[in-house]
């Protein structure tokens, strides 16, 4: 059991990098609780992965400044390792080891790993050790990483990706694994593009585009940004209702979107022409990240 | 055969730059030899005295073939030999790249999974290769003719230069549906061309028929302006297709992606011992260390023995071992086919050194090396690892080929106790020269990782420059570029520290900006 403090384990701000002519970071933010599931999310090519990368000490930052567990991911990198694990979001092993050498040779590398833990978790995700590295599937490959990383003993799990090629059985029993790491105490840095499992597992997410930070937060906060729907069937035909988007009249039946914040001034002002029938659909966890994923030029440029 | 042409396309495409490159360069060389020995030998009396001493020195035909007169179309054919195992090596990495590769990157899949037939893409690579080696022949014929020579044996020397790229390309072909991943497919193909050598040099050099064991001898067998036998220009054509059929058979019958040979299942537990990056490197290097050891004590069983044969042959002939004598500075004609042998040795050393230093690169790119460096194994200890065996493992190559040729040439000549030092020592000297090649390897993973294999454009450079420099008449300040230059000619010659100090030191430093650069730079994937 580790102890929580209310030290940040991993403590990102106004990070830059470029690749030639790609800048894949520019200028991102991400504060990481010690003991959270923190969820990692963005389109393709957002940065996610050379956000994890650079925290890896693989890739040299332009500039801005990471923390890492109290250290320099760069400069620390050998001694902030052996208190972390990486599972990369594609996995390739060696060829001619097989699965078990790859989990043992990994976890002593890390500092040593549990036996026990091991061995459940080989069982858990139902993975034969002894196949060699080039006949394993891609889940097969994805599930060694997770055992070899899950198997350590350490404060902090980076995934980039873990569950991409697993069917959907071994994703519950990975959901089950990274509860029970929950509990441990340990933090975890989850990038993923399956929402159910983020909306499960995480209790902060941080959606990044184009390299920067747009949204962070606990789930309930981004619900609370985004925009519930209404369809309303009302006695009297109206003219318009302020402060509502994408509103559509069609004789006395309406169809509108509108912030969270205002809901209450529109239904006030629908209750004014006497509401026959009522529809409202609180945002789907698709829907909020849809809204995030799509590219925007104006408003981010608008809000600079 | 559905979309064999497509594929085609797509090969020529992809190989858009390397393909041109190689067909007019190699295209190009026959053509330029025949012009400088003009040059060189404007008389029948310099010509008869070069077919009499160097042509028919045993060091010189095992090298580079038989001479069968004493007409400039003679010397250029022996001096042709090199070349075919030139174009067996481009032909074989070219149909491997174009088949397991691909298949080891998914990519395969991808054009399988369109409507092509099963045969395609082995009959597309196949069939840009057959074009290229003829492009190939009939350019390398047509320049030689252009010099002047009789055009029959210019075409012979053309047709056998294509058919030697023919065969070697089925070759390839084969040892891809034999092996589970391109990696192994090269190794199994390098040995096979690398046993051919051996086979035509111990042959040719000894003035065997065994070398017509080896494809790489066909084409001076065919014996080109002083007799063409035509039909050997058919045999090529036969092998190559009787190698094929197999391959063909293979690619139809097994899964894309897995090999003839299935893979064994291994420990579920690690032992022990594997918890370091050194014995992770020992996982992944050592099968390339037994192969390219093995491979160098039999090249030196091979050329120890050989080398009293051809002591024996020079001994008839008087006049030729003093004038050898005499050039030579007083060394005995076997020490020169010794420290000849030794020379060639460190030039394929240093392709083992090479390859085993590019390893880092395939680790990088292949993204394991990533997990690794994620653990708390620092960069400088995960590519030390790796280093051991790209420095020791050549150190490991010249002193089996050295013993090996030690122990055959002394029981040959009834003096092991003699022998046995001189020759291990003219094979253990090289060593500085070939890990300069090495650490510029490591110079070139360190500061440009993306150009890692230009590495082997450096060997090619060195290989040019000991074999053609001296023909050309290069200056000695372009010679000393290549460290092998300056390596002692042993055994026989005197030993001098400076050079081999100068070397080591080249090496070291080369090493050390390398990994220097690499600790500070990104960890690339593309
Ligand atoms: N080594 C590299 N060289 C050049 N460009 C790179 C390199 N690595 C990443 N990029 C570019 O940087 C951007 C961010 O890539 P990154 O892999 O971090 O995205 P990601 O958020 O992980 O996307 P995905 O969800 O697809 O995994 C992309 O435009 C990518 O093309
Ligand atoms: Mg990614």
């Amino acid at each position: 059991m580790y102890v929580r403090n209310m030290e940040n384990a991993i403590t990102v701000s106004g990070l830059h990098k470029s690749f030639g002519r790609t800048h894949a970071l520019n200028g991102l933010d991400l504060q990481v609780a010690v003991g959270e599931v923190h969820g990692f999310l963005g389109p393709n090519g957002a940065g996610k992965s050379t956000t994890i990368r650079v925290l890896l000490g693989l890739l040299k930052a332009d500039s801005g400044t990471a923390t890492l567990l109290g250290g320099d991911p760069w400069k620390d990198a050998t001694t902030l390792h052996r208190r972390l694990a990486y599972v990369p979001g594609d996995v390739t092993l060696w060829p001619g080891l097989s699965g078990g050498e790859v989990i043992d040779l990994l976890g002593r590398l890390r500092g040593g790993l549990d036996p026990q833990r091991r061995k459940d978790l080989l069982e858990r995700f139902d993975l034969d050790p002894r196949k060699k590295g080039r006949t394993y599937s891609k889940g097969n490959r994805q599930k060694v990483a997770l055992v070899a990383a899950l198997a350590s003993d350490v404060e902090l799990l980076i995934l980039d990706e873990p569950t991409s090629g697993l069917d959907p059985l071994m994703e519950g029993v990975f959901r089950e694994c990274i509860e029970d790491e929950k509990r441990r105490g340990r933090t975890v840095l989850l990038s993923s593009h399956i929402l159910a499992e983020v909306e499960a597992l995480c209790d902060r997410v941080s959606i990044i585009r184009n390299g920067q930070t747009v949204e962070s937060g606990t789930l309930e906060q981004l619900r609370h940004l985004t925009r519930t729907s209404i369809v309303a069937e009302l006695a009297t035909p109206i003219g318009t209702i302020p402060g509502v988007h994408n509103l559509a009249i069609d004789g006395a039946k309406v169809r509108f979107e509108v912030d969270t914040e205002k809901i209450d001034d529109a239904l006030k002002h629908l209750s004014h022409a006497g509401v026959r029938s009522l529809v409202s659909h609180p945002p789907t966890i698709e829907e909020l990240f849809m809204r995030h994923y799509q590219a925007e030029p104006d408003q981010t440029g608008a809000e600079r | 055969m559905t979309g064999a042409w497509n594929l085609v396309r797509l090969i020529l495409r992809r190989d858009r730059i390397l393909l041109p490159i190689w067909v007019l360069l190699l295209g190009a060389l026959p053509g330029t030899y025949a012009t400088s020995f003009f040059e060189l030998l404007p008389d029948d009396a310099a010509r008869a005295t070069f077919a009499a001493t160097t042509a028919s020195n045993p060091s010189v035909e095992a090298m580079l073939g038989p001479i069968y007169g004493s007409s400039i179309g003679a010397f250029t054919a022996q001096r042709v030999g090199f070349l075919y195992a030139i174009v067996g090596l481009v032909n074989l990495l070219t149909v491997i790249r174009h088949t397991r590769t691909e298949e080891d990157a998914g990519r395969r899949e991808l054009v399988a999974a369109t409507a092509i037939s099963r045969h395609a893409p082995l009959t597309a690579v196949l069939a840009v290769t057959f074009a290229a080696n003829l492009l190939l022949g009939l350019i390398a014929a047509a320049g030689l003719s252009k010099t002047g020579l009789p055009s029959s044996g210019s075409l012979l020397i053309g047709l056998t230069l294509a058919g030697t790229g023919w065969v070697f390309a089925a070759i390839g072909a084969l040892v891809a549906q034999l092996t589970e991943g391109a990696g192994a497919a090269r190794g199994l193909g390098i040995a096979v061309l690398g046993a051919a050598f051996l086979v035509k040099a111990a042959g040719d050099g000894a003035a065997s028929s065994v070398s017509w064991a080896s494809p790489l001898a066909w084409g001076q067998h065919s014996r080109p302006y002083e007799g063409d036998q035509w039909w050997v220009a058919a045999l090529f054509v036969i092998v190559a297709a009787v190698i094929a059929v197999p391959a063909y058979r293979m690619a139809a019958s097994r899964d894309v992606g897995a090999g003839m040979v299935p893979a064994r299942l291994g420990p579920a537990e690690a032992a022990p011992r594997l918890s370091t990056p050194l014995a992770l490197a020992w996982r992944l290097h050592r099968g390339l260390l037994a192969g390219w050891t093995a491979g160098f004590a039999l090249a030196g069983l091979l050329f120890g023995g050989a080398a009293k044969a051809a002591s024996d042959v020079l001994s008839s002939n008087k006049e030729m071992a003093d004038l050898l004598a005499k050039l030579s500075g007083g060394s005995s004609v076997t020490d020169l086919y010794l420290a000849e042998i030794m020379g060639v040795s460190a030039i394929v050393a240093a392709a083992y050194g090479i390859q085993a230093a590019l390893r880092m690169r395939a680790e990088e790119t292949g993204l394991r090396m990533e997990p690794v460096l994620a653990t708390s194994v620092g960069r400088i200890k995960w590519a030390a690892a790796h280093l051991v065996f790209a420095v020791l493992g050549p150190a490991v190559a010249l002193a089996a080929t050295g013993l090996a040729s030690g122990l055959t040439y002394g029981l040959a000549v009834h003096d092991l106790s003699g022998q046995l030092p001189r020759v291990l020592g003219a094979a253990v000297v090289q060593l500085p020269a070939v890990l300069v090649l090495t650490g510029i390897t490591v110079a070139l993973f360190g500061l440009a990782p993306k150009l890692t294999s230009a590495a082997w454009g450096a060997l090619a450079v060195c290989l040019f420059l000991g074999q053609l420099g001296a023909l050309l008449q290069l200056s000695q300040g372009a010679l000393d570029i290549s460290p092998f230059t300056h390596v002692p000619k042993l055994p026989g010659g005197t030993v001098t520290a400076t050079p081999l100090i100068t070397l080591t030191a080249v090496a070291a430093a080369f090493l050390v900006v390398g990994l220097y650069a690499f600790r500070r730079r990104d960890v690339t994937t593309g």
